[in-house]
């Protein structure tokens, strides 16, 4: 039998109070509502950690500045850190899965919609907790305010002795409950990818960003709960008078850096695999060719997430490990390198030969390219052990990471969202204005993070709030800064984009890209059931399928 | 709307995908698997390296008849699933009351054990680093066991009540799930505590 595939446009509903789109909102639990509450409320915390970074950069612009204290500072590069991994880049990313998972895989919504809501509030908990920090974190003591002990909380800087008062309390707490909401959050993309996928949809057809976010969900199962478990420690240690991480008890500050980088270096890659994936959809779509290497770009996936459960102490080489230990992390750590580099080939191997499309979204895939593959190998130099003595908890590091995360994750992120917007808003975002955004993040970027690795080498340490003048070190940070402003800058535009567009963008249809993955054959935005007949699909293109029926991709899988 | 040829393939004669609910289960487990795993290295690293007394093997006493209890509660939670699947009901109902007071008894046996070392052995969390990851370890399997001994009495309650048949095999299942793995956390716990550890 064959089902017609029927779009129908949304009726609207009529004219709501405010007050009852407000209670919709708060109390709903679809899959697009909920995916688009994490985005804006990752987009809000980009901008307050944003602003965090700014402060730093203000502060860092030349020799003896006194812009901030040094204990403000501290709590700014704390607050930068512990907010952009979990508070933006994870709801950010987060939701997205919820958005485009159901509707790639052609489903009705996520396998447990009451425990994606429900997750999801945690995690707002979890970012209202860590910020009232400002206000609570005096507590009785009179001491402390926002968490000062960096994004790591390294023993014996997070005991009770050492910070006082309750910020760190709240750090704890922000991370412990955000964290299971993660967990919520990835057991619910496991379930709906294993069990809801519409007739047809084999595993090996699923699109490869559905396939990197079952990847990842895998890892948040496995690397968020060991950080779940410290914070627990850390609790009983600080409230019940433990001894975890109590050296003068017999305690071991070591373990806690094991245990948190155990959590913390996966984290990397809970991060990275959905942006891999967001570069699978892009990249194909605007060369106008299927993915290169499907298989193989699942498999590299799974390799990637295997092996980098095993490269963590690479964090702690300058702690004095033995040679063995050593060796080992710094092996498994350059052999991350190896399916990340069939990855990017196989990306390459996509565009080669393709009708490239530049427009914003590909864009953001190129340079994601480019600069993906400098934060590699920055980061295969720091992987062997004696370079690292030298490196680590320098600028270079500092850069290496955001060299990761901003040129990488965030790059990705963004051509993902001009990819999208149209799907969710029903209108494209502005090309002019997407150009703007993308040439200047890419200019303050690179005077950013290009130039930030000198100061590493010329030994600058992290974390310090001034220095000495006629050490080399000023010009170079005053550029760094200059550039963090640009990206500041661009981030406006990005911000004005999204808002000009919703109300003057052009109209979008329902496949604006002539796109060929489940979630464009329906309307722009989707109706809340997102498909009036389930969909049935017959290889990894199903709209390719549908528009070339007399060539259709079924034939050659 | 659609600006394309809009009929979807045949769909295909054989369509099953798993349970969403066991699936659910086994990815909390691995979740809680990998806690568990975390606060036992922490207990393995830290054996004999309390800087006080009293130590495991002064204080400790192997609570074997309690693990039995535990441990064949696996297998009356097993049966009363089993009958269940049957529809044999008041089957169903005695095997999965006898597993909520095998639970408790367990549950209680900790209790008797952390008194006993509270009040006679005055051994507490702070006490050393012994207390402080033994506490950790056997307090966290206990909390599993009693949010394990709330969900059976949920559906103690709808069975008493007569709502739980055959339809709800499946969820009942999914509960049996976590069940067997507090269970199996139990014999590591066991092994790592009251073996290893002394």
């Amino acid at each position: 039998m064959s089902a017609n595939a029927i779009t129908i446009e949304s009726v609207p509903a009529g004219d709501q109070t405010w007050l009852a789109t407000l209670h919709g909102w708060l109390t709903t639990v679809d899959h697009k509502r909920l995916g688009l509450l994490y985005i804006a409320y990752g987009l809000m915390f980009l901008v307050v950690g944003g602003v965090e970074a700014l402060i730093i950069r203000i502060q860092l612009m030349h020799s003896h500045n006194d812009f901030v204290s040094p204990q403000v500072f501290n709590r700014m590069f704390t607050m930068h850190g512990t907010t952009m991994i979990f508070f933006m880049v994870m709801p950010v990313l987060f939701g997205f899965a919820n958005y485009l998972v159901p509707l790639m895989i052609g489903a009705r919504d996520m396998a447990f919609p009451r425990l994606n809501a429900f997750s999801f509030w945690l995690t707002a908990l979890g970012g209202l907790l860590l910020y009232f920090s400002f206000l609570g974190g005096s507590g009785l003591y009179g001491a402390g305010n926002a968490p000062d002990v960096g994004w790591w909380a390294y023993a014996p800087l997070g005991a009770k002795a050492f910070s006082p008062g309750h910020s760190t309390d709240y750090w704890t707490l922000s991370l412990l409950v955000s964290g299971f909401g993660s967990i919520g959050t990835a057991i619910n993309i496991i379930a709906t990818v294993l069990c809801m996928r519409c007739p047809g949809m084999k595993l090996g057809r699923m699109p490869l960003v559905v396939w990197l976010y079952l990847v990842m969900s895998g890892m948040v199962l496995i690397a968020i709960t060991p950080l779940s478990a410290a914070q627990i420690m850390l609790l009983i240690d600080r409230y019940l008078g433990g001894h975890f991480f109590d050296t003068q008890a017999g305690g071991s500050a070591v373990l806690w850096m094991h245990f948190f980088w155990i959590f913390g270096h996966p984290e990397v890659y809970v991060l990275v695999i959905p942006a891999f994936g967001f570069l699978s959809e892009i990249i194909p779509v605007f060369s106008r060719k299927p993915i290169f290497g499907y298989p193989v770009m699942v498999a590299a996936s799974v390799a990637i997430a295997f092996v980098s459960l095993s490269v963590w102490a690479h964090h702690m080489f300058t702690v004095g490990m033995n040679s063995y230990a050593n060796s080992f992390f710094a092996l498994t750590t350059m052999a991350v390198g190896v399916p990340t580099g069939i990855k990017i080939f196989n990306w390459i191997g996509t565009m080669w030969g393709g009708r490239i499309r530049f427009k914003v979204p590909m864009l953001f895939c190129i340079g994601f390219l480019f600069q993906f593959l400098i934060a590699g190998l920055t980061g295969i130099i720091q992987a062997a052990a004696p370079v690292d003595w030298q490196l680590s908890l320098s600028y270079f590091v500092v850069a290496h990471f955001h060299y990761v995360i901003v040129g990488g994750i965030l790059f990705a992120t963004f051509g993902a969202f001009y990819y999208w917007y149209p799907k969710v808003t029903g209108r494209m975002l502005s090309e002019s204005l997407g150009k703007l955004h993308f040439w200047l993040f890419l200019i303050g970027f690179h005077l950013t993070f290009d130039v930030m690795h000198i100061p590493g080498l010329l030994g600058m340490p992290r974390r310090i709030y001034t220095y000495e003048p006629g050490r080399g070190w000023d010009t170079l940070n005053l550029i760094v800064s200059v550039g963090a402003f640009i990206q500041a800058i661009a981030i406006l535009v990005f911000v004005a984009n999204l808002i000009i567009s919703y109300w003057k963008g052009e109209k979008a249809g329902n496949d604006p890209w002539d796109a060929w993955t489940l979630e464009w054959s329906t309307s722009s935005p989707p109706s809340a059931y997102n498909f009036a007949t389930v969909p049935v699909v017959a290889s990894r293109r199903p709209l390719w399928d549908l528009k070339h029926p007399e060539d259709p991709d079924s034939r050659y899988e | 709307m659609s600006a394309f040829a809009t009929s979807f393939p045949a769909a295909p004669e054989a369509w099953k995908l798993p349970y969403r609910g066991k699936v659910a289960m086994a990815c909390l487990i691995i979740a809680e698997a990998a806690i568990f795993t975390i606060f036992v290295v922490a207990y393995l690293f830290y054996i004999g390296k309390s800087l006080t007394g009293p130590k495991p093997a002064d204080v400790l006493e192997t609570p074997i008849f309690f693990t039995i209890c535990l441990l064949s509660s696996s297998l009356t939670v097993h049966f009363a699933g089993a009958a269940l699947a049957r529809g044999r009901r008041s089957a169903f109902v005695s095997m999965w009351l006898v597993t909520i007071l095998l639970g408790g008894l367990f549950l209680f046996g900790t209790g008797m054990e952390w008194r006993h070392l509270i009040y006679e052995r005055g051994l507490t969390i702070s006490t050393n680093l012994f207390g402080t990851t033994y506490y950790s370890l056997v307090g966290l399997h206990a909390f599993h066991v009693i949010v394990g001994l709330v969900m059976l009495s949920i559906v103690a309650i709808f069975a008493l009540a007569g709502r739980v048949g055959v339809e709800q095999c499946g969820r009942v299942d999914v509960l049996a799930m976590y069940w067997h793995f507090v269970d199996a956390v139990w014999v590591v716990v066991f092994t790592v505590v009251y073996i290893l550890g002394r």
